[in-house]
């Protein structure tokens, strides 16, 4: 085989390996994302004619141009006209580049008539849900199995979670097809960024800032994207999937969802025995072993992260809960800090993230595992007594 | 004493001190230069080992060898080493070495501060190392420092803010120093557009320091009383804008983009014309195309920021602006290719880097022009896709016209020509390597893998395989640098004054190697 051939071969090779999916841009399933790809191919290919046209040129000049070759220098160093000619082309170009980048970003940023909202607030590290207009509020953090699968030197076999290892999550968002959804995001600690490839939906989470985003979802499917600003410890584990279902799919999940104090009257009956349900689950009495059972899944949900599933937390960074001072100190304190978070520090307040009883369960748990004897167990009722 | 006394009347043969307080208490451009590039190359290997660790655990998905916050402080402190450690001081050294030598000046303009500019150096970056070492490890929230994540570290943050105020210090003392150099040491009649570009280069360069570093000195000492005296500047709780540090640390990073490449292209100026044997092409469009990259450098900051919820007029004058860059630096590539065309070209090592910068650099440049249009930035902000980017601009780009100064001035500084069979070898093997090493991040970039995650989805694992052994292949290359520079440091080949056969310029017009004292009598060629 001449060189020449086994080159081009080779570039083939290449050529292909590259352009097999999942070596590019998706071009998504709302109208933005296409328009989104189209640019993205456009500019593209203007590059790979620019770059072409500068390295043919070059290497020309290296070919032919060589000492070795007899070439004698010629002695010209000065073209004011050559100069305006290559300031002037690439000008033109940029402004035929500029015009539907522009109008792309128009509609990028038009988020008028939105038919639901979504507020999406990012915490180290899950992602929180609601839904402004049926008052839905939830969760979504990675998937259990994922999380134990990527805990340093866990040696699980990665590949029976297939392509979406590390993109899977325990409550997906679910919204409908053929809607303009507005995405409002906000952050409870640092910033994070909510990226969805498919939707060409990227927006910066910012505590203190609410910043907006659309999408128009054309077709139903599972749509999975990451966190992609730094934001800590497993800004690499803060997955977001999507689930774009039909309209009545949407709005059977949504009337399922719904939490009864919004119901309407027709379903007071249902909802008061529903509120009545977690209501006596906050009243009575937990035994210790209920609370700690719970505390501990509780425990590698919320706190191991930062803490670490042994308790022992990393020197510096985070501190250890087993033998702390304040989880096997004055209760009230203990109570507080997880309430309310400690400012200035990573220590989040999670009285918005977890229910009374995950939240007694996790402070008896924090008391009386990992070495600690306290020996006291924390009650729902404490904790509702507290909001 | 009196023979010592009647030695001092003949200055041309005072010679360095002997020991180590030679390199201590120095005032001597070329020690000081020497001191600079040796400094660079260590922290090139700690920036290096700290990249060979990133990329060790992405070698396949599943996290087997780092916690995943020390992988955060690995991507923080090697961008901190490569761009304060490496790339920063390599150009002050070459700018030391080359700048008086080049305008037909004694020294420095301002000898003394010019060591306390090298000493600072090394102090500050055992200060920012030692913080790997302390309770809660080293800062671990990106190179950016962005607030409030950068706010929950521990208390060794203190040293990291520190040793950046040192390194500020430092590269403000030796820009002032190099404008000091170049309007008031020039040999007489040498006029400003009769420098060589790598000194025009510089002499814009170190004014865009003086500019930005203190701009980012108030960016991290209000991260420091946010985080030790309870001030609010970006805490948005206390009334703060998190977003306005961004704003804040990339009027600095821009212009410190620029930092880092001005510099490469003087050198490229100097080195493509001597190896084409024929002056460079537009000299005075260099000149102005160098000047108007300064300027738009200072209005294209927020292109880093397109996902932060910027107003439309905000995001569409920052992509105008970005785009417009492309045309002087576009201008600055047909330049220097129109300098080969017709040119009577050989290719020894400094010429193949610079021909390897200007392939490269241009991939690199082209991909930024893609990043520039806000919508697809949109989708490539923090992916492996500008994580590409930069790596190209910033290796083959600013490293490599580093190393190719370095073989282009070595035999000036040694007296010895180095290896050159050893320097081809390095070339390719870097080269190749080095493509290995980056060009797979863009198709994991455009597929959706965000940047700074310690472990992946297993559909980006045969790519990030394939970019783990570039980067080991092109890392362990880097001895055969070390090998050739040190083997020409102890002998080889005598070099001639002019070293190179196509060479212009006054440096080739004093005996190889320079001696210890240069220019003490300015030359007469342009009065």
């Amino acid at each position: 085989m001449s060189l020449i051939s086994r080159v081009s071969v080779a570039a083939m090779l290449l050529v292909s390996m590259a352009a097999c999916t999942g070596n590019n841009m998706p071009v998504g399933v709302t109208p933005i994302s296409k328009e989104v790809y189209g640019l993205h191919m456009m500019i593209f290919w203007i590059c790979c004619v620019i770059g072409a046209a500068v390295f043919a040129v070059m290497f020309y000049s290296m070919f032919k141009h060589r000492k070795s070759k007899g070439a004698v220098a010629a002695d010209f160093h000065e073209s004011t006209l050559v100069e305006i000619i290559w300031t002037a082309a690439p000008l033109v170009i940029l402004v035929a580049m500029a015009i539907p980048a522009a109008k792309t970003l128009i509609a990028m940023e038009d988020t008028s008539d939105a038919d639901v909202t979504i507020k999406v607030t990012g915490y180290q590290w899950k992602w929180q849900y609601e839904y402004l207009d049926s008052g839905i509020s939830f969760f979504s953090a990675l998937d259990a199995e994922h999380n134990a699968a990527r805990q340093v030197g866990a040696g699980i076999d990665l590949t029976k979670f297939g392509d979406n290892y590390l993109k899977e999550v325990d409550n997906p968002l679910v919204v409908p097809v053929g809607k303009k959804i507005r995405f409002l995001h906000t952050s409870a600690d640092v910033i994070h960024s909510w990226w969805v490839p498919d939707l060409a939906v990227k927006k910066d989470a910012i505590p203190g800032f609410i910043n907006e985003n659309w999408a128009f979802i054309e077709e139903e499917g599972t749509y999975r994207g990451k966190c992609t600003e730094l934001c800590g410890r497993d800004h690499g584990f803060m997955p977001v999937v999507v689930e774009a279902v039909s309209e009545e799919k949407y709005n059977a999940w949504v009337a399922e969802n719904t939490p009864a104090a919004m119901v309407a009257e027709s379903d007071a009956a249902t909802a008061t025995a529903g509120a009545a349900e977690a209501s006596a689950d906050d009243d009575r009495e937990w035994g210790m072993d209920e609370l700690m059972a719970k505390g501990e899944t509780v425990y590698n949900q919320a706190c191991a992260a930062c803490h670490q599933a042994n308790g022992q937390g990393l020197p510096g960074a985070f501190p250890a809960i087993a033998g702390s001072a304040i989880a096997t100190g004055d209760v009230d304190a203990h109570i507080n800090i997880v309430y309310a978070g400690k400012p200035g520090s990573a220590m989040a307040a999670f009285a918005g993230q977890l229910d009374n009883a995950e939240m007694a369960s996790v402070l008896t748990y924090q008391r009386n595992a990992f070495g600690n004897t306290v020996g006291d167990t924390i009650q729902p009722s404490a904790i509702k007594a507290l909001r | 004493m009196s023979t010592a006394a009647a030695g001092h009347h003949d200055h041309d043969d005072h010679g360095p001190a002997k020991g180590w307080t030679r390199w201590l208490y120095t005032t001597n451009h070329k020690d000081i230069g020497t001191l600079y590039l040796l400094f660079s190359l260590v922290m090139f290997f700690i920036g290096g080992g700290m990249a060979l660790i990133i990329r060790a655990e992405l070698f396949q998905p599943g996290l087997q060898l780092v916690d995943p916050l020390f992988f955060n402080s690995m991507t923080t402190m090697h961008a901190l080493v490569m761009i304060f450690g490496v790339v920063m001081p390599a150009f002050v050294g070459l700018a030391n070495w080359m700048i008086p030598m080049m305008i037909g000046g004694p020294d420095m303009a301002l000898p003394r501060l010019n060591n306390w500019s090298f000493w600072i150096m090394p102090f500050a970056f055992l200060l920012l190392l030692s913080t790997l070492f302390m309770e809660g490890g080293g800062p671990a929230g990106g190179w950016t420092l962005y607030a409030p994540l950068s706010l929950q570290g521990g208390d060794s943050f203190a040293f990291v803010i520190f040793s950046i105020h040192f390194m500020g210090i430092s590269s403000v003392m030796g820009s002032i120093n190099i404008v000091a150099t170049i309007f008031n040491m020039r040999a007489p009649g040498m006029t400003l557009m009769q420098m060589p570009l790598f000194v025009w280069t510089w002499l814009i360069t170190a004014y865009l320091l003086i500019a930005v570093i203190p701009v980012l000195a108030g960016a991290v000492t209000m991260l420091l009383t946010d985080r030790f005296f309870g001030t609010s500047f970006f805490n948005a709780a206390g009334g703060g804008d998190p977003v306005m540090y961004q704003h804040i640390f990339w009027f600095f990073g821009h212009p410190e983009v620029y930092i880092l490449i001005l510099p490469a292209f003087g050198i490229i100026s100097s080195i493509i014309p001597t190896f084409a044997r024929k002056p460079l092409f537009g000299y005075a469009s260099m000149v102005y195309a160098t000047g108007s990259i300064a300027f738009l450098s200072f209005i294209v900051w927020a292109h880093h920021m397109f996902t932060v919820g910027m107003p439309l007029a905000g995001e569409m004058f920052f992509m105008f602006a970005t785009m417009m860059i492309s045309v002087p630096t576009g201008v600055k590539v047909f330049n220097w290719i129109a300098t080969m065309w017709r040119g009577s070209m050989t290719f020894e090592t400094p010429m193949l880097f610079a021909i390897g910068f200007l392939v490269m650099f241009t991939i690199g440049g082209l991909s930024g022009l893609m990043l520039a249009i806000t919508p697809a930035d949109i989708q490539y902000h923090d992916t492996y896709f500008v994580v590409a980017h930069f790596h190209y601009v910033l290796v083959p780009g600013a490293i490599y016209s580093i190393m190719a100064a370095t073989y282009y001035w070595l035999p000036k500084w040694t007296g010895n020509m180095y290896d050159e069979k050893w320097g081809k070898i390095h070339f390719w093997v870097s080269t190749v390597f080095l493509n290995v090493l980056f060009f797979p991040m863009h198709f994991v970039g455009l597929a959706g893998m965000p940047r700074r995650i310690p472990d992946y989805s297993l559909q980006f694992a045969d790519w990030n395989a394939v970019a783990s052994i570039g980067a080991f292949g092109f890392g362990f290359s880097q001895l055969i640098f070390v090998y050739v520079i040190f083997k020409c440091i102890k002998g080889g080949e005598k070099a001639t004054s002019e070293v190179w056969e196509g060479a212009d310029g006054l440096e080739w017009t004093v005996p190889s190697p320079a001696p210890y004292h240069t220019f003490e009598k300015p030359p007469a060629q342009f009065s």
